[in-house]
């Protein structure tokens, strides 16, 4: 099944979040699927040498949400995502796609996209073949696939560049390719596993406006994986703070913008009390990991 | 001063077309000095070669002038060419044999280890067995002394390509392979898209090494083996030729084989770099 996009939900107009979970809340049984992407339910993780990475871990997606995942090094943030992408499965506990339609596998088709920490790219293989990849595999034709492929490109400012090798390209720019490969399927989930981690400062801001107004166009589901405050901060509208040993979350909050997310939101009084309130969430899990060892 | 009169001299261009025309001299000069030197070195061995011969009067029975090979290889071309293509058949078909095996049976036992385990200890044995005490052995169970030879080449040139392309295949990122798993990919789209490609730099250097190899494992085993006749390769012709003390002519099938080994390193090396130099480090150029 190819995705077929939702209308674009703008953050921004409408409903806030907060009021989102306040309406929802009396909803039946029936009605909240449509608003959920995915769920986890009780989902642990053992590792077969003994690490529990996640225990009990529960999360509901919501649709059009930016949600970043926050937590300490180790906290299980990785094992949630790839757990949610369907590599590795988890030890107890499910993953249910209510409005998906699921594969042989139990994965929503062509639903997810992934941006791993690295590109991960093809090094023998040029801009335009790398985030040809996905739709290849679906089985479409290179000349069918054109017109997805340079917009997907477009999107993320990298036209002129369909014809280079991965080797030739900058760390931001192999970053933008990758996530041109993950929105080429028109993916209604995005997953990102701490995609700017290794970027510098200017990079990664600039690339967070790029996710960002990406987000707003597109209306996907973005689920991002960060150890970073001020980032998680700055992209989101949920953020889920994790505590480790075991891994659990222990933290949701919905972070409220009265303005654009822009470089003045950077250095605005709004921003600093988020990012407050974010990293005592932080400090507060961080505590309760520690005492867990 | 040179540097400072030339700067002068293009000032008015602008600085980028300064540092172009300054890029390129040095190009054109280092690929004329990379083709060059190779062959002034060459021509000096010959030279010496010849100094040798000539001052130290060595007789012809002993060591032949190079002028003598050039004319043994003229004179003689009608016994030696026939025996070149014994050699040169032996030679690739071994190797096209050894790459289809050796591509294809890293493809099988990549597949589970099960079959890895129970495949590999053939491998290994047939590997540290030295090739030359095999080659009595398969002149005696094969049908023919060509089919002999032909097997010797084979398992020689084979392994390398086999233990290249078996780490190649399992060398691959395993992001890659997450990647392919969230997308759906069947067994045989990995191996296409992404098992294959990403094990190119690795059958590039087990393409080399059999490439060598298999001529070598073709000239030792008629060695050991010891044709004649019809079927007589270089190696017969080289040991013929010593027997009867006729140097120029041995020295002539020895440089046949030279030429042989030559073109067959070059051949594989510009293979590689085909496959190689759009993307990966060992075939390209850095600029930084
Ligand atoms: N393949 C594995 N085998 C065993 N243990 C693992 C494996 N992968 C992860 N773990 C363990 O599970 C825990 C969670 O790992 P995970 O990679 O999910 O953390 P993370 O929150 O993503 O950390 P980071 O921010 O450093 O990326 C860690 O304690 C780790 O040691
Ligand atoms: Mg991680």
């Amino acid at each position: 099944m190819r995705a077929i996009l939702p209308a674009p939900l703008c953050p921004k107009s409408g409903s806030s979040i907060l009021t989102d979970i306040l309406e929802a809340a009396p909803e039946t049984a029936e009605t909240t699927p449509e608003r959920t992407v995915v769920s986890m339910r009780n989902v642990s993780k053992l590792f077969s040498n003994g690490t529990l990475a996640l225990k009990d871990m529960s999360l509901d997606v919501r649709r059009g949400e930016f949600l970043s995942l926050l937590g300490p090094s180790g906290c299980g943030k990785s094992t949630a995502l790839r757990i949610i992408a369907g590599l590795g499965a988890a030890s107890t506990g499910v993953i249910d796609w209510p409005s998906s339609r699921i594969n042989a596998k139990g994965l929503p088709e062509g639903d997810v996209g992934f941006v791993f920490q690295e590109p991960t790219l093809m090094p023998w293989a040029s801009v335009f073949d790398n985030v040809y990849l996905p739709l290849r595999l679906n089985g479409m034709s290179k000349s069918g696939a054109r017109p997805r492929i340079m917009e997907a490109l477009a999107s993320v400012g990298l036209s002129d560049f369909e014809k280079s090798y991965p080797r030739e390209l900058s760390g931001g720019m192999k970053m933008r390719v990758s996530i041109a490969r993950a929105l080429v399927t028109k993916p209604r989930l995005l997953l990102m596993d701490e995609p700017f981690a290794a970027l510098d400062e200017i990079t990664r801001q600039k690339l967070n406006d790029d996710v960002l107004r990406l987000w707003r166009e597109t209306g996907i589901t973005v689920i991002f994986v960060t150890h970073s405050v001020f980032e998680s901060a700055f992209l989101s509208n949920r953020i889920v703070v994790m505590r480790a040993r075991p891994g659990q979350v222990c933290a949701d909050l919905a972070i409220e913008t009265t303005g654009e997310r822009d470089a003045n939101y950077r250095t605005s009084e709004e921003y600093r009390a988020t990012t407050d309130r974010v990293s005592r969430a932080l400090q507060e899990a961080i505590m309760l990991g520690a005492q867990g060892q | 001063m040179t540097d400072a009169v030339q700067t002068a001299n293009i000032s008015e261009a602008g600085t980028d077309s300064a540092v172009a025309i300054a890029v390129a001299r040095t190009g054109t000069a280092e690929k004329f000095l990379r083709i060059v030197i190779p062959f002034v070195m060459v021509a000096l061995a010959i030279g010496l070669w010849q100094l040798h011969i000539t001052v130290n009067e060595v007789p012809r029975y002993i060591m032949p002038a190079p002028g003598d090979v050039i004319a043994a290889l003229y004179t003689d071309w009608g016994t030696l060419s026939p025996s070149l293509l014994v050699t040169l058949r032996i030679t690739f078909l071994a190797l096209a044999i050894a790459l289809v095996g050796g591509v294809g049976l890293a493809i099988i036992l990549v597949q589970s280890k099960w079959i890895e385990l129970a495949i590999f200890p053939f491998a290994v044995i047939l590997q540290v067995t030295p090739m030359i005490a095999i080659a009595p052995l398969l002149i005696i169970y094969m049908p023919d002394t060509q089919s002999a030879l032909l097997t010797c080449a084979f398992v020689v040139a084979f392994f390398p390509i086999l233990s290249n392309m078996v780490a190649g295949l399992k060398s691959v990122d395993h992001n890659l392979l997450n990647l392919f798993e969230l997308y759906g990919a069947s067994r045989w789209q990995t191996l296409l898209y992404l098992k294959l490609p990403a094990s190119l730099p690795y059958f590039a250097a087990g393409l080399r090494i059999g490439g060598g190899l298999s001529l070598i494992a073709a000239v030792v085993a008629e060695f050991a083996a010891g044709s004649a006749g019809k079927g007589a390769g270089l190696a017969f012709r080289l040991l013929e030729s010593g027997y009867r003390l006729n140097y120029p002519r041995l020295y002539a099938a020895l440089i046949l084989l030279m030429v042989t080994g030559v073109a067959i390193f070059a051949a594989t090396s510009l293979i590689a770099w085909l496959l190689l130099h759009r993307w990966h480090e060992s075939a390209m150029k850095r600029e930084n």
